[in-house]
C-alpha cells in the first residue's frame, strides 16, 4: 500500500473523505487513513450518475475483506460521473486513493458548504 | 492491534490478502498466544476428560491430538478444544481465549473428588502457528529432530528453545503449532520470519479457516447451538457418557430445526456474521475469500434448505444477496 499522505490541494471531511474542487465540479474519494483502516477494498458498487448526494450522509459503500463501510458525501450535489473502473479494480482505492481511486464527480449544489470541510493540516491534526 | 479478551491482538501486518495467499502458497506465521491451555495430570485425567469431552479421548495415543467439544448438560457448546496427550496420565487442552476462565472453572468443578490435578497453563505458553506448504520445511531447518507428524505432538528444540511442537493448525494447510515459553517467543518468531514465514494476522487466520470450514467459537458455536446442528456430530462419540450426551443423542435421532452449512455468494459482495437469511436462518461466519475471490461463509439454515446446491438470499445491510449452499470445505487444499 501507498505511504500515508494528505495532499495540500484537497479539502477533507472529518469522516475521512477528500474533495478536489474544480469550478462547480467536485471529485470525491476516501483518504489514505480511511483505506488503511478498512484494509484491502474487494468490492465497490458505484452509485448511478444522476444520483443526488447530501453532505454528511452516506452515498455509497466500500467493502473490504474485513467489513463494509459507508462513504459519506463531503458536499451536496448531483453525481455527474462515476469511476466505473473501480468495479473491476477496487484495489485502486488502496493503491492510489487520491488518483485512480477517485469515486465520483459531483456538480456542487452549494459552494458555501465547503465551510464545513477541513484544510489538510486540520485533518491531519484530527487523526492524531 | 485490537483488544480482545484481555489481549492485544495482531489483526493485520501487511495486508490480509497478501498474508492469506502466502499461507496458501508458501508459509505464514501467526501469534496465537491468546489461546489458553489447561493441563490435566493424574490417574483420573482420562476419566475427567471423557466426562467433559464429546470425542473419544480414550482413543488418543500418547503424543496424539484430538479435536473435541465441551458441552453443557443441555447440549449447548461451551467450547471447542484441542486435547494433546503428553504422557499416559498427562493431557494439555487448548482453549479459546474468551472461554478460558469458564473452561477452567468447568474442568475444576468436575475434577472434585477425582484423583486428577487441573492446572491453568495459559500464562506458561506463548503459541505460534506456522502454516502453509513450506511451513514444516522452515521449522524443520532449525529444529533438533524430525517434527511430529500431523495430529501428533512432541518436545523439540527449535532455534535452541525447547518447546512443544504439534502437527495441528487452523488454516486447512499443513504446518505446526509451537507452544513455548513466552520469553523465547520473540527470538523464535524472528528466526522463522527470517527463513521465509510471512507474519500473518488474525484477519487472515479468519479468512483461511472460513475457506477450510473450521468452526469459530462465538460465530459458529455457542451455548445456544448444539454439535449436531453445527455439523460436528463426527466428534461426538456414539457411546455417550459425557456431559450433554443425551441432548446430542436426541438431536441425532430427531434432527434439528437448523443446520450449519458452507455457502458462496453468487452476487457480488460478501455477507457478514449476523446477517439474516430470508425465510429463516442466519449467517454465522461470512467474509471475502481471497483464494476464490467471492464472498463465502457458513450459515445456519432451516434443515430442509441445508442441502448442497440449495439457493437462498441473505439480507446484507438491506440489500438482498444471492447465495448457494456449497460443499465442505469451500477450498480443497
Amino acid at each position: 500500500m501507498a505511504e500515508a499522505s494528505y495532499p495540500q490541494d484537497l479539502l477533507y471531511h472529518p469522516e475521512h473523505d477528500w474533495v478536489r474542487i474544480d469550478g462547480d465540479v467536485a471529485t470525491f474519494g476516501i483518504t489514505w487513513h480511511a483505506q488503511d483502516a478498512l484494509g484491502e477494498v474487494v468490492f465497490f458498487d458505484p452509485p448511478a450518475v444522476g444520483t443526488q448526494v447530501t453532505q454528511h450522509e452516506p452515498y455509497t459503500e466500500v467493502e473490504s475483506v474485513k467489513a463494509v463501510s459507508d462513504v459519506v458525501a463531503p458536499l451536496s450535489g448531483e453525481v455527474i460521473e462515476v469511476n466505473d473502473s473501480l468495479a473491476q479494480t477496487p484495489e485502486a482505492i488502496n493503491e492510489d486513493p487520491y488518483g485512480a481511486g477517485w469515486i465520483v464527480k459531483v456538480r456542487v449544489a452549494d459552494p458555501a458548504q465547503t465551510g464545513a470541510l477541513l484544510e489538510p493540516d486540520a485533518y491531519v491534526a484530527l487523526l492524531r | 492491534m485490537v483488544p480482545y479478551a484481555g489481549w492485544e491482538m495482531p489483526v493485520r501486518y501487511d495486508g490480509v490478502i497478501a498474508e492469506h495467499l502466502a499461507v496458501r502458497a508458501t508459509a505464514g506465521i501467526f501469534d496465537v498466544s491468546h489461546m489458553g491451555q489447561i493441563e490435566t495430570t493424574g490417574p483420573a485425567a482420562l476419566e475427567l476428560l471423557e466426562a467433559l469431552c464429546t470425542n473419544d479421548v480414550e482413543r488418543v495415543p500418547i503424543s496424539g491430538a484430538q479435536y473435541t467439544l465441551m458441552l453443557r448438560e443441555d447440549g449447548g457448546v461451551l467450547d471447542d478444544l484441542f486435547t494433546y496427550r503428553l504422557e499416559a496420565d498427562r493431557y494439555l487442552t487448548v482453549t479459546n481465549a474468551a472461554n478460558h476462565e469458564r473452561d477452567l472453572a468447568w474442568f475444576s468443578a468436575h475434577a472434585a473428588g477425582l484423583d486428577v490435578e487441573v492446572i491453568d497453563r495459559a500464562a506458561d505458553y506463548a503459541m505460534l502457528a506456522v502454516q502453509g506448504p513450506l511451513a514444516r520445511e522452515i521449522v524443520q531447518a532449525i529444529a533438533n529432530a524430525p517434527l511430529p507428524e500431523r495430529m501428533t505432538i512432541g518436545t523439540r528444540t527449535v532455534d535452541g528453545a525447547e518447546m512443544l511442537v504439534a502437527g495441528t493448525g487452523y488454516t486447512g494447510e499443513d504446518g505446526v503449532e509451537l507452544l513455548l515459553a513466552p520469553a523465547d517467543a520473540p527470538e523464535v518468531w524472528d528466526a522463522l520470519v527470517r527463513r521465509g514465514a510471512k507474519p500473518a494476522g488474525l484477519a487472515a487466520r479468519d479468512t483461511l479457516r472460513t475457506e477450510a470450514c473450521f468452526h469459530l467459537y462465538g460465530n459458529d458455536l455457542s451455548t445456544q447451538r448444539g454439535p449436531i446442528e453445527a455439523g460436528l456430530g463426527w466428534c461426538c462419540r456414539a457411546a455417550g457418557g459425557y456431559i450433554g450426551a443425551p441432548a446430542v443423542a436426541a438431536a441425532r435421532a430427531g434432527g434439528t430445526a437448523e443446520l450449519l452449512v458452507p455457502f458462496v455468494i453468487t452476487d457480488r459482495g460478501a455477507a457478514r456474521p449476523g446477517d439474516p437469511v430470508l425465510g429463516g436462518g442466519v449467517v454465522a461466519s461470512g467474509t471475502f475469500s481471497p483464494t476464490l475471490d467471492v464472498g463465502i461463509g457458513m450459515a445456519y439454515l432451516p434443515a430442509a434448505k441445508a442441502v448442497v446446491g440449495s439457493e437462498f438470499e441473505i439480507d446484507v445491510r438491506g440489500k438482498h444477496r444471492r447465495a448457494r449452499v456449497a460443499k465442505r470445505p469451500l477450498l480443497k487444499v
